[in-house]
């Protein structure tokens, strides 16, 4: 089965059309990556999948594990599955990211008719999670990205997807403006992901991420349509030859 | 769910203290004149001195005008003729020192103890706080006083205290509000039914948490409740308040003071959670809320207020401190919600007499809906507060386009030593917060209760554990329907 089917997709912001005609599939177990120039609408379509206020889909259509994708509130497709990495976090203060990880948990039970974690079973996930994606403890304590350097956002981010395991990721430039060992914290993390249930859809400009998670297809995004589909190849080529080689 | 029941259900949960209770009462005829006055003071078995204090301040009342300064322009022109002032639960006269059952299964619903548990051997249940429940205009139940009185400390209603204890209660009432002090206070300090007495004696520290509580029932009545609690000296005490009363188409009037006198080197903290009926969505009904507190520090005294303000259709408050011994401090923290069309005007004022007085203000304003909240505070040096500090930061956090925020600070210093610093910000809670928590599954109006409760955090880890928990709850459920 698909994961997430994208058919003729157009979507607008402020009366101004980004997305113009995608088509993208991925299907169940899979990882893909979404490359593409600056302006591209990479993040616009992040955005759109995700339901982000703003952003108005003018015709087509996603299917997300069968399910019309696009009737449903930006909760309940994080209910249903779908996480986004954002490119750029905000941040809630005074809010812990105990506090916060506690309620988007309870949350997600709670829409499936489960009961909240108890104490004890959240706090032991808490720091199994954190040990994974290498935060102290103190993390647990500290406001949602409140005076976070860039690096730490991005783990943070990482770490949030850990906690929910989402059955499909968006990671928006997961891998912008880290160093090797965070950039490392971040592939471990797609790749723990990696199950036949499970699939993410990495957006990048750079190879080296994703050398380290091998994606099983590339899709190269230009003015809001997809224009070009392969292998690891296609990566190669944008690295050494530039969008501009791809028509 | 169609949006009919949505509304039905958020009004449903979203004032659960709003029920009445079935009891018979005791009303005088409603109306103020000396009469009214010379009844209640009658119907309490009061001495003659506390008659003439009554009667003295109902005539100042009567010489003075409602203040009209507050940013309230919902507050409407109260007719004191027409509230009953005196109702009283009917006691059975073959039980008469029994809480009647209907009163304890109120308190109960509330989650307020009026009897002390059993505690059984060898199992610490909670941490044990004594209450003095108040039922409209007479404290109907006061616990642990045994406990407490092995330690010296009183703790009992006011009229009680006025019968037992008449020479405390005639050194201290009115030292810090005076009689005519403002309308308000005249009024209360005339017509004032009952209330909460405390006296801790020198060098005690009180061994649990002391509270009162407050309940409006009766229809067409006000309460006006008085409150003093008296901190000898090294003597510490942490107290708490709360209340609640029954949702109404009509506004009832809650015109209280409470004083607190802090003697050298004694430590009080107060904590109030103020959740009476707020009005319904369309602005109808609630309770209006003009009182009057204020301590008064003696040399290095230290005076903590802490509030969270979520009830009441119009807030009138401003819990003041007059740091009258040098080395005295105080702290006001607040946290002030308003939605639909609630009104609130409420700050502090911190007059530093002393040399080397501190206060630090933390005002936190929340408005949503069609409220306006309002931040009102005065910090005053005096010509002898040498080398004195104040600190205020008052911030206020929008959600809607509909709502007002407004900050009034006063700073009056009379002492080229004396240091003021004064911190303002306006927040929103941004559509990015939203999407964010949203993508996390967490939806609009439960994120905004998170975000809110981050945003009074300073504050609200200032109160005792256990009210620290019901008024995050109270905070999430009053922004029911603001977001979204």
């Amino acid at each position: 089965m698909d994961m997430l089917e994208i058919r003729n997709l157009h979507a607008s912001v402020e009366g101004k059309e980004i997305l113009r005609g995608v088509n993208l599939t991925v299907p169940a177990g899979e990882v893909h990556a979404l490359m593409g120039p600056n302006g591209a609408g990479k993040s616009t379509l992040g955005a759109v999948l995700t339901g982000r206020p703003g952003y108005t889909v003018t015709e087509g259509s996603v299917l997300f594990k069968g399910q019309d994708l696009l009737s449903l509130k930006p909760e309940e497709r994080s209910w249903a599955g779908l996480f986004m990495s954002f490119q750029y976090p905000v941040e809630i203060p005074g809010v812990s990211y105990s506090a916060f990880m506690k309620a988007a948990l309870d949350a997600r039970r709670r829409a499936s008719g489960k009961d909240p974690l108890s104490a004890s079973e959240f706090l032991k996930l808490l720091s199994d999670r954190m040990a994974f994606v290498q935060m102290k403890p103190e993390f647990a304590k500290r406001e949602v990205n409140v005076g976070f350097s860039g690096g730490e956002k991005k783990r943070a981010e990482v770490f949030q997807m850990a906690m929910l395991n989402p059955d499909f990721s968006i990671l928006d430039e997961t891998d912008s403006g880290l160093d090797v060992d965070a950039l490392k914290i971040v592939a471990d993390g797609v790749n723990a992901l990696r199950s036949p249930g499970k699939s993410a859809l990495v957006i990048t400009h750079y190879k080296r991420l994703l050398e380290m998670v091998r994606p099983d297809r590339v899709h190269v995004l230009k003015a809001g349509q997809v224009v070009a589909e392969g292998g690891f190849e296609l990566v190669e080529q944008i690295e050494n030859e530039g969008y501009d080689s791809i028509r | 769910m169609d949006e009919q029941e949505l509304l039905k259900d958020i009004a449903g949960r979203e004032y659960s203290e709003g029920f009445v209770t079935r009891i018979d009462q005791e009303f005088i005829p409603k109306g103020l004149t000396e009469k009214t006055v010379r009844l209640i003071s009658e119907k309490k078995g009061e001495p003659q001195w506390l008659l003439d204090f009554r009667l003295d301040a109902f005539r100042k009342w009567q010489k003075m005008e409602a203040p009209m300064w507050g940013h309230l322009d919902r507050l409407p022109e109260i007719d004191f003729q027409d509230i009953i002032y005196y109702a009283a639960p009917v006691q059975d006269a073959d039980r008469p020192t029994e809480i009647d059952p209907e009163l304890e299964k109120t308190f109960e619903k509330l989650g307020i103890p009026v009897r002390e548990r059993e505690v059984l051997a060898g199992v610490k249940s909670k941490r044990e706080v004594a209450v003095d429940a108040v039922f409209d205009s007479v404290s109907v139940s006061t616990t642990f006083r045994k406990a407490l009185s092995e330690k010296g400390i009183i703790f009992c209603s006011f009229g009680e205290a006025v019968q037992r204890h008449p020479d405390l209660v005639r050194k201290y009432l009115a030292t810090v509000v005076p009689s005519g002090d403002n309308f308000y206070a005249a009024l209360n300090s005339a017509v004032f039914s009952d209330g909460s007495f405390c006296y801790i004696p020198k060098g005690v520290k009180c061994p649990m948490d002391l509270s009162s509580y407050f309940r409006i029932n009766a229809a067409g009545t006000g309460q006006f409740e008085r409150t003093l609690i008296v901190a000898d000296e090294g003597s510490s005490l942490s107290y708490m308040e709360g209340c609640t009363a029954p949702m109404r188409d009509a506004n009832q009037l809650h015109a209280a003071v409470v004083e607190i006198i802090v003697e050298k080197g004694a430590d009080v903290r107060y904590s109030t959670v103020q959740n009476w009926y707020p009005g319904d969505a369309q602005g109808r009904g609630g309770i209006l809320n003009l009182v009057t507190k204020r301590g008064l520090c003696k040399e290095g005294a230290h005076l903590s207020w802490t509030q969270v303000e979520t009830g009441s259709a119009i807030t009138w408050k401003y819990p003041s401190t007059i740091l009258q011994g040098d080395d005295s401090s105080s702290e006001f923290y607040s946290v002030a919600l308003t939605n639909n069309y609630q009104q609130a005007d409420t700050g502090t004022k911190m007059i530093h007499i002393g040399r080397n007085t501190r206060s630090r203000i933390v005002s936190k304003g929340i408005s949503a809906g069609h409220s306006d909240n309002s931040y009102r505070g005065m910090v005053r040096m005096m010509p002898g507060a040498a080398g004195a500090r104040n600190y205020s930061q008052c911030d206020s956090l929008l959600l809607g386009s509909n709502c007002g925020a407004h900050t009034f600070p006063y700073i009056k210093n009379q002492n080229p030593t004396a240091q003021v610093e004064h911190e303002a910000t306006t927040s929103r809670i941004s559509e990015d917060q939203l999407y964010y928590c949203a993508q996390r599954g967490i939806s609009a109006e439960e994120a905004a209760g998170l975000i809110v409760g981050g945003y009074a955090r300073e504050v609200l880890s200032r109160l005792p554990m256990e009210f620290a928990v019901e008024a995050r709850k109270l905070l999430s459920v009053n922004l029911e329907g603001a977001i979204g």
